[in-house]
Parts: structure tokens; sequence; C-alpha cells
């Protein structure tokens, strides 16, 4: 019989996918994927931040996901945020996150499980809270699907018929955070948003309205996780990194046929 | 009551001010432009009036219920968005499909709808977001430099929809131009922005007034010296697009 905790692997894996790749598809078509990156790399503070209180990790990440989140889109509203800007922040979370749980006291951290994702260690609490997460995600897009799409098209044609482009925004980043605090177990602080840009990119192709990129991502988020955790499983090779890679080798395929695909 | 009315509005971004204390007003069935050089404040008027921008001081009173259609300078779609002309149009609503067939038809293009946004030319895209602002059953048009980026045959063809649109339907248009013969053609009234309102009235005072002839040119034949001068100005103009601050 297969394993209990390959199970639990595979179930943290998809609640992960359910809720990364509609989310993703707004970060790629909003052109948000350093912002993703951003906010992802800031999860390890979060970690120090748990570390340090005795919080849950999950709460720990979720409050510096969503400050982050919060931090960057105020910054962009006031017109100053750039590439640059958000590369800075980027990598400014990732080492301080690091230098910051280096110094936690009391404790030896296993860094790898944060930076690259411990999926093979998940417990069915943890099963429950990242569906929970995902979930909650996924309902949100949801019922907030048809402003979301607007306000992403062009936050004036949005607030002329009566949308609020500011709390969509703010939504959005709610959505991240979540997903960044229930993401950090599986694929890790580094690979984060990976999981929401590459699936969402690699349906792009086949897709020819919104609603049909983001469940084809979802379906190619799902498969890249047991395709990845097959691999890991065979291979012995990191479970994190290999869903992920997973997920980059549909994107080169989808990426290639592209064009066999639109001309049909 | 006016569609929209405006007392004494003073707009800004971060603490810069680009158009001081307008006091303005559009009818029902009217049809406005507004005139002005770059960064004279027309892109920034239009955002405040469809509650975009939050004014420094002043007012904009709407008229209660009022449905504004609302069509921008540009909409930039992302290539990595797939959107069929149709979805678009049942954003951000759902819309019986009779009625977007008939908006599409009465914007020009009633063939495009199961085609890609972004595979559509410069003259279509417009059309299509003419149909989209229609589909609310709009008091008032209001129209952002819509025929930037259209050559000067694609420009005219917009403007007689546009005219025939409100011919048919009787609604108020609100529009920033370039196009100075399109203002003396078909406008009941004219704005002249320039930082603050320059001169207002019928077309034809506008062009005659010093404020307006200072900022675009003094013709001494009317209209058609203004026609002329246009052309200049399609030269002037053809490089700036994304201009809206």
């Amino acid at each position: 019989m297969l394993d209990d905790f390959i199970l639990r692997a595979g179930l943290a894996g998809l609640g992960v996918a359910l809720a990364a790749a509609p989310l993703g598809c707004f970060v790629v078509w909003r052109r948000m994927a350093y912002f993703g990156d951003a906010t992802s790399h800031a999860a390890l503070l979060g970690v120090a931040l748990a570390l340090a209180t005795n919080i849950p990790v999950i709460a720990g990440v979720l409050i510096i996901a969503l400050v982050m989140a919060l931090i960057i889109s105020s910054l962009s509203e006031r017109h100053v945020s750039s590439d640059a800007l958000l590369g800075v922040l980027a990598h400014a979370g990732l080492a301080f996150g690091l230098v910051a749980v280096s110094l936690v006291p009391g404790q030896r951290v296993d860094l790898s499980a944060y930076l690259f994702g411990d999926i093979l260690a998940v417990s069915s609490m943890d099963v429950v809270v990242i569906w929970a997460g995902a979930v909650l995600v996924a309902l949100l897009l949801l019922a907030r699907w048809q402003a979301l799409l607007t306000a992403t098209l062009n936050p004036d044609l949005a607030t002329a018929s009566g949308g609020n482009p500011k709390r969509e925004q703010f939504i959005l980043t709610l959505a991240l955070a979540v997903t960044v605090a229930v993401a950090i177990k599986v694929v890790g602080a580094l690979l984060i948003a990976a999981m929401l840009v590459i699936p969402a990119a690699a349906a792009r192709p086949f897709a020819r309205t919104p609603e049909g990129m983001a469940l084809c991502a979802m379906a190619l988020g799902g498969i890249a996780v047991c395709a990845g955790l097959g691999a890991s499983f065979l291979f012995d090779t990191p479970a994190g990194p290999s869903i992920v890679s997973a997920a980059a080798v549909f994107f080169a395929f989808s990426t290639a046929l592209s064009p066999a695909i639109r001309s049909r | 009551m006016s569609l929209i009315e405006t007392k004494n509005l003073t707009l800004g971004y971060g603490g810069k001010i680009v158009l001081r204390d307008v006091s303005f007003a559009i009818e029902a069935g009217e049809i406005v432009t507004i005139v002005g050089p770059n960064g004279s404040g027309k892109s920034s008027l239009l955002r405040a009036l469809i509650g975009a921008l939050r004014p420094i001081s002043g007012d904009v009173i709407r008229k209660p219920d009022l449905k504004i259609g609302y069509v921008p300078q540009k909409l930039h779609i992302d290539a990595t968005l797939p959107l069929t002309v149709q979805r678009f149009l049942n954003l951000p609503k759902r819309q019986n499909p009779a009625d977007i067939e008939a908006a599409l038809t009465r914007a020009g293009v009633p063939e495009l709808s199961q085609a890609q946004m972004t595979s559509l030319s410069g003259g279509q895209f417009q059309r299509v977001l003419l149909a989209r602002a229609l589909l609310g059953k709009p008091d008032i048009l209001i129209l952002d430099e819509a025929t930037q980026g259209l050559d000067q045959p694609g420009a005219a063809g917009f403007y007689r929809q546009i005219e025939e649109v409100r011919r048919d339907l009787g609604l108020a248009v609100l529009m920033v131009s370039h196009d100075l013969h399109v203002v003396m053609a078909a406008s009941d009234r004219v704005l002249c922005l320039n930082g603050h309102v320059c001169c207002e009235g019928s077309p034809e005072i506008v062009a005659d007034a010093p404020e307006y002839r200072a900022l675009f040119g003094t013709g001494t034949q009317g209209t058609l010296a203004l026609y002329r001068h246009d052309h200049d100005h399609a030269h002037d103009h053809s490089h700036e697009h994304g201009h809206s601050h």
C-alpha cells in the first residue's frame, strides 16, 4: 500500500495547486510576478517571528506576508513601484529572513525545510490547514471573479462601472498572503512564486477565456504535484523543487506547442 | 438638473496641481468636447468625473443613478490574458447575449464577438470599447481621446459612429479630442483647458477666443484654418501614447 505520508503529501500539494493556480493567473495578467516573489521571500521573516514568539509558523508567515504585500501594494499605488524596487524588496525580504531565523535564540532551525519545503513531513493537521486556506482563497477569487477581472483590465474602467479597484487589489493581496502561508510547507519560500506563475503561464496557450486558463492552470498544477512527488519518490530528489521542475517542463512543452495550438 | 456638475474643482497628483477651479456642467443630450495641450488636465478632469480621481478641493455632483459609459484612452490587455470580445463585454456584469449582439451592431462591429481582444485592430478595439460602454444603457458617454492611435480616416469613421449613436439613443457625449475639425463640426460646446478653463462656449466662440488661438494657433479663416492646422497637430501628437498625467 502507498504510504500515508505520500498520500498526505499529495493532498497538501493538490491543495496548494487549487489556490495557487487561479491566483497565479492574476499574478501573470497583472504582471505581479515580482510582487509574488517579494511576498513569498518575506515568509522567512514570518518563520523567524513565529519561532521567536512561539506562535504557529503558519500564523507568523501569514502576518508577515500580509504586511509585506500591503507595503508593496501601497507603494505601487503611489507610483514609486519599479522593477528595481520590487527586486530589492524581494531579495531584501529573503536576506533579512535568513538573518532573522539565525538570530532566533535557543534552537537550531532546519532552514532548508523553510526554503525548499518539507512536503513529505506534513501532518494530517497540516493537510487540513492547507486545504482550509486553499478553499478560502479559491472561494474568495470565485466570489469576486468578475470584479477582479474588470479591475485587472483597467482600474478606471472598473471605477466607471461602479467597482472599486482598490478593494479588488486588497483581495488579491489577502489571497496572496494566505497562499504563501499555506504553501511554505509544501514548496518552501523560494519556490512559492513558481507555483503561482508557472502553471498559469503553461495554461495560457490552451485557453480562450480567463476561466479556461484558470481551470487549465489548476489541472496542470495538480498534475505537476503528482508528477513531481512521483519523481521525488523514484529518484530521491527533493519534493518541492521536483514539483516546480515538472511544472516548468509543462511550460516548456506548452510554449513550444503554442503556435500549433493557436492555428487550430 | 445637470447630468454632471463640478464646482470649483481642483485636481492634482502627489501634491502637484494639474487643474484648478473648474466649474462646469453637462446637460442631457449635449455633445461637449474638451480640448487643450498635453498636461492641461483633460484626462484628470474626466477621471474626476467618473470618480477615479479624488479632488483636492471642490465637488463633483453626479445626478442620482447616473449611468456613465466610459471609453478609456487606451486599454492595454496583457497578451497573457485570453479574452474573447464576448467575454470582455460580460464584464463586470453578465449580459444578455441579444444585448451584446445589439451593442456590437450599434458600434459597427457585429461580426467580432468570438474574436480575441488582443487580435483586434485599433479601430475594431475602440468600437468594442464603445459597444461595452453602450451595454450599460448610459445617460452619458465619456470618451478619453478615443481615437488616439487611429489614422485620420479611422478617427473620422469612429466619430461618425459616435454621432450616429447619439442621434439614435439621445445620450450626452463628453469627449477629449485632439481632432480639432471634429470639435468644430460636431460639438454643441467646447471646453478649452490649460491648467484651468481658459475658454468655454460654442465652437465658433471658442475658435475666436484669444486664449484658444494662443494655444492652437491664429487661424484667421475659421474652420478651414483649424482644419489645416490639425494636420500639424496630428504629427505633433503622434508620439504621446499613454500620456494621461
